[in-house]
């Protein structure tokens, strides 16, 4: 063990079985997440997929503490802050300059947490959209705003608790259907994708880097101060959300849509809510509630494919 | 007293001043935010990995068998003892060792 100054060496041993994503580590240690981050879980598995030749625009979420104070950075590739409402804007602005200097390998990716993807940064990013620019944004989706203390966002789910929605029954209002928004956009790229399926995620990273014009992937990332559970049981949740149906993995291109995870036999979405502090009020109406309408949106994708 | 202002070596309107941010956050030793440290119990490693693929540390170890935990870096969240199929891991409270 190397207790102590040590950092770790990015030599890779030759060994018997191969890692599944590729070994190279642009993310650092030492960086300031929360114990069982999955956003820094993504950073890290974005980074193998999109490789060195990236810079990332980084609008107000968690990501802009914990990639560290000037002048020390938790990524190996530039990163520019950007105010909260202009990520997308700020990153097709990016994009120009690099074309103007004769860059025209560079990706430019946008990274943004829900609510600056979901509510604040929702016109800069459905216009660069709209113009097809040639970038792609990332929204981690913690599903409230956990950097400024678990305040209720457009990507927070129905009657979860919140220090904006507190008591017994939350907020009325179902999480936003972004998705669904961006999709109408009519973009060459999308795709959702979840810590639990690196492999998954890392592939999308390296093809939407392949693709032209506007890519947007949505992931959603586990959040233990936010969603009070332990932060041994990220990947967990991650993997629930999933094997529940409550979140699908898949990717549109070019207008058709492709589960990336199939789920042929759904597990009861009451396995996922149950080890959440946030859903602790939930009585056994509210999660027949969440499983009717986990049930009807597969319903309503059987129906689009036949 | 006077005291001259310092002069710039470059035009700041055709060179502006930014900060460039050429350090590295792993002089930011996390290590002390641990509370469980994981312990590999190597009879029963298989070296699948998922523990070096799920460190959201980044701080395990691709070693020839057996993983090698960065104890300097790991905040101690667990993931990887969670995730281990062979249950190869196990967590030690801090204060006991």
């Amino acid at each position: 063990m190397t207790e102590g100054n040590g950092r770790v060496p990015t030599d890779i041993v030759k060994r018997a079985i191969k890692p599944s994503v590729p070994s190279s580590e642009l993310m650092t240690p030492g960086h300031l997440a929360c114990q069982g981050c999955a956003a820094t879980l993504s950073m890290r598995y974005a980074l193998k997929g999109l490789g060195s030749e990236t810079v990332l625009v980084i609008p107000a979420c968690c990501w802009t503490v914990l990639a560290g104070p000037a002048p020390r950075s938790a990524v190996g590739v530039p990163l520019l802050h950007a105010p909260f409402a202009a990520a997308a804007a700020t990153a097709c602005g990016v994009k120009a300059g690099l074309r103007a200097r004769g860059d025209q390998t560079t990706q430019v990716v946008a990274w943004a947490g829900d609510g600056g993807t979901f509510d604040i940064g929702l016109q800069s990013l459905s216009g660069a959209a709209e113009r097809n620019e040639d970038i792609i944004y990332v929204c981690y989706d913690n599903e409230a705003y956990m950097n400024t203390g678990i305040q209720r966002s457009g990507g927070t789910p129905a009657h979860a608790w919140t220090m904006t929605t507190p008591g017994s029954s939350g907020s009325d209002l179902p999480k936003k259907d972004l998705d669904a928004i961006l999709r109408a956009h009519h973009i060459p790229y999308m795709a959702t994708a979840t810590v639990a399926y690196p492999e998954d995620m890392v592939r999308k990273f390296s093809k939407a880097r392949q693709i032209k014009g506007f890519r947007f992937i949505h992931i959603l990332s586990p959040c233990p101060p936010g969603w009070k559970t332990e932060p041994d049981q990220t990947v967990r949740l991650s993997r629930l959300a999933v094997q529940t149906g409550l979140f699908m993995v898949y990717e549109v291109e070019q207008g058709k849509m492709r589960l990336s995870v199939p789920v042929p036999k759904r597990k009861p979405v009451g396995e996922y809510l149950a080890g959440q502090g946030r859903f602790k009020n939930f009585t056994p109406a509210d999660v027949e509630a969440v499983q009717k309408s986990v049930d009807e949106s597969w319903a309503r994708l059987a129906d689009e494919k036949a | 007293m006077e005291t001259a202002m310092p002069e710039l070596s470059r035009d700041p309107l055709q060179f502006p001043e930014t900060i460039v941010s050429d350090r590295s956050m792993a002089e930011n030793l996390t290590g002390n935010w641990r509370s469980l440290r994981p312990v590999i119990d190597a009879a029963r490693c298989t070296g699948c990995l998922i523990c070096w693929k799920f460190c959201p540390e980044a701080c395990v170890k691709l070693t020839d068998k057996v993983p090698l935990i960065d104890l300097a870096y790991c905040k101690g969240c667990g993931i990887c003892v969670r995730e281990c199929p062979p249950k190869a891991m196990s967590q030690q409270g801090e204060a006991g060792l």
